[in-house]
């Protein structure tokens, strides 16, 4: 009897918690969308007006017709370097993101599965380095640039963040846990190089968290300011660098500068069209074995 | 039954031995030399830099000239006798207080919303992160935009509610709370994520039997979730405490000059180490500066960690 109730109570619990939000869920998670949508729309509103849109104090909430002219504006500007800072963030943000994700699997793959004296003191070294704020290092690696004459070049850009501690921690985490260790154990009685192990049976194995990274690297690298702002200029700038060129220049007429926030922002919209499942997969993944 | 009467050429014999030991040779020695990249580089732009920002802050040290006489500790004694210096660190602390505190609570509440049963899980999920991929110099010059003094849609919208105009760039503490909308526009979704796979990670037995003992939903969540998701909370703030004292993207381009307002209103201390460096030339200062942030990291970071420990083990059936 008693083994009854408790199992009714039991049901009735579980369909407590299990039961369908109601309209106060959906109505808040609907204003958080449109929080988040919204400065799209105001860049899109004031970016197709013009250098009066701002302060007009009867503002129409409907688009202007300016927009193309806008933009227009923004790519004919000679400092702001549109299409040269367009094509230094895609080669920046690919080569950064290709060689993260692959000498971060390779290490990930020789921390999981290898057997090397040392081993989890490195492991450990490699965390701490995470905590180790990036701005502390700013002042001599940009001596040690110039030194070498590389500001102004994407070189001095990209060296910095080939493979990131981050990267080597995710897929380490990744490996451990997603390849077999008799599938390794496998590819060495066949006499397989460690190296042809990596490349045929662990990077395989390892494709879902690597796209994960080298998606999250692209989208870190694509907005990183502070270093690219330092080490490039006006004449080799990458989009962020060359947003704040915009807005130096143009500091009265915020139709033009926000036409320019929404041509560099549209490539990582698109972006996130089709990749954002896999990123939202990837954060609470990460969050969860982190 | 000895061993084997195959009788192996000479020659064979010493290949298959030179393979064997080539092998062992392999499986000891390639782990080190697959995870040599990352120390390489970490020698040369991690550790190195970290290393020679020391050497570099205790010699006068021009931007031009290169280095300078050995001069100790008077960069960092020239600093900390700056009034800018200080407020350097109020208005980062302040931004930080501001963004940081909300924030939490606002990504709590949200990973809470997320966690219910909803339909189309995903694209709720999306729909919190898609600011994520704003760069924060975009975000910076959108929300720029809004919180204008005279003609800004913040305080037009203030007007109709007839609030007073906020002064959102002259008065440190508004241009503060400005600054900190910004990076929790970007980052409240991204964090709300994280804990709401904190949150899904706690065991759903927990929550029955506390539904059986008869506690409510928020009583659920006080009791469960929040000592649950302790780890998760530990590890949002500490990545919040390392990334939001080193603040430089947003209050740069609060305004067109970039150097945190007239009277420092906005200037963080990554700001200031900027102006010491760049404008003025002086890497020796700017380089005490950044062993100083350093030290307010690391500072702020225990005392984060202290009371994070504190707040979730208070209450709750954890442990």
């Amino acid at each position: 009897m008693t083994v009854l109730i408790s199992g009714i109570r039991r049901r009735q619990a579980e369909a407590r918690i299990a039961q369908r939000p109601g309209l106060l869920v959906y109505g808040l998670l609907s204003a958080i969308l449109v929080a988040s949508l919204f400065p799209f729309y105001w860049s899109f509103l004031i970016g197709s007006g013009n250098g009066g849109t701002l302060s007009d104090t009867n503002m129409s909430w409907w688009p202007g017709g300016n927009f193309l002219h806008n933009a227009a504006a923004v790519i004919n500007n000679e400092s702001v370097n549109f299409w040269k800072a367009l094509t230094n963030s895609i080669i920046v943000s690919s080569v950064v993101s290709a060689s993260v994700v692959f000498f971060s699997t390779l290490a990930g793959f020789a921390f999981a599965k290898g057997r090397f004296s040392g081993q989890k003191g490195m492991l450990l070294f490699v965390i701490g380095t995470m905590c180790v704020p990036t701005q502390l290092s700013v002042v001599p690696l940009f001596i040690a640039m110039s030194t070498f004459g590389w500001t102004g070049t994407l070189g001095a850009v990209i060296i910095p963040g080939l493979v990131t501690a981050f990267g080597v921690f995710w897929m380490t985490q990744y490996i451990a846990q997603a390849l077999p260790d008799e599938l390794v154990e496998a590819g060495r009685i066949d006499g397989a190089s460690m190296f042809r192990t990596f490349w045929h049976i662990a990077l395989p194995a390892a494709r879902p968290a690597a796209a994960m990274l080298g998606l999250f690297t692209f989208i870190m690298t694509w907005t990183n300011f502070f270093w690219p702002f330092i080490v490039l200029n006006q004449s080799n700038p990458t989009l962020p660098v060359s947003l704040a060129t915009l807005q130096a220049n143009y500091f009265v007429d915020y139709s033009i500068v926000l036409a320019g926030v929404l041509l560099a922002t549209v490539p990582l919209l698109v972006l996130f069209v089709f990749a954002g499942k896999q990123l939202v997969e990837g954060i609470m993944h990460g969050a969860v074995k982190g | 039954m000895t061993t084997s009467t195959f009788v192996v050429p000479e020659r064979t014999r010493s290949r298959l031995a030179f393979r064997e030991s080539l092998g062992r040779w392999d499986v000891r020695f390639s782990p080190y030399l697959f995870v040599s990249p990352f120390f390489i580089l970490f020698a040369l732009v991690g550790l190195f830099p970290l290393l020679y920002t020391g050497w570099v802050a205790v010699h006068q040290w021009d931007l031009l000239g290169g280095q300078g006489k050995w001069v100790g500790f008077d960069n960092f004694t020239f600093v900390l006798q700056q009034r800018q210096f200080w407020v350097a660190v109020r208005n980062t602390l302040s931004i930080f207080l501001v963004s940081a505190v909300p924030q939490l609570i606002f990504a709590i509440v949200i990973a809470a919303v997320l966690d219910s049963n909803l339909r189309n899980k995903t694209f709720w999920r999306m729909s919190v992160l898609v600011p994520f991929v704003v760069m924060p110099v975009a975000v910076a010059l959108i929300f720029g935009s809004m919180f204008g003094e005279r003609y800004g849609l913040v305080n037009r919208t203030l007007a109709h509610v007839g609030i007073a105009p906020i002064l959102w760039h002259t008065d440190p503490f508004a241009s503060h709370v400005a600054i900190a909308t910004m990076v929790n526009f970007r980052w409240t979704g991204y964090n709300a994520l994280i804990l709401l796979a904190g949150m899904q990670a706690i065991p759903r037995d927990l929550y029955e039997s506390a539904a059986i003992d008869g506690a409510g939903r928020i009583n659920r969540f006080f009791r469960i979730t929040i000592p649950q998701l302790r780890p998760t909370l530990i590890f949002v703030i500490i990545t919040a405490t390392i990334g939001g004292l080193q603040i430089f993207d947003e209050p740069r381009l609060y305004d067109q000059n970039g150097l945190g307002g007239e009277n420092q209103q906005w200037m963080t201390m990554t700001i200031y180490l900027y102006k010491l460096g760049w404008t003025q030339l002086n890497f020796g200062r700017a380089a005490a500066v950044a062993w100083l942030l350093f030290v307010v990291i690391v500072a702020i970071g225990l005392v984060n960690l202290a009371i994070t420990r504190r707040i979730a083990s208070n209450e709750g059936p954890a442990n």
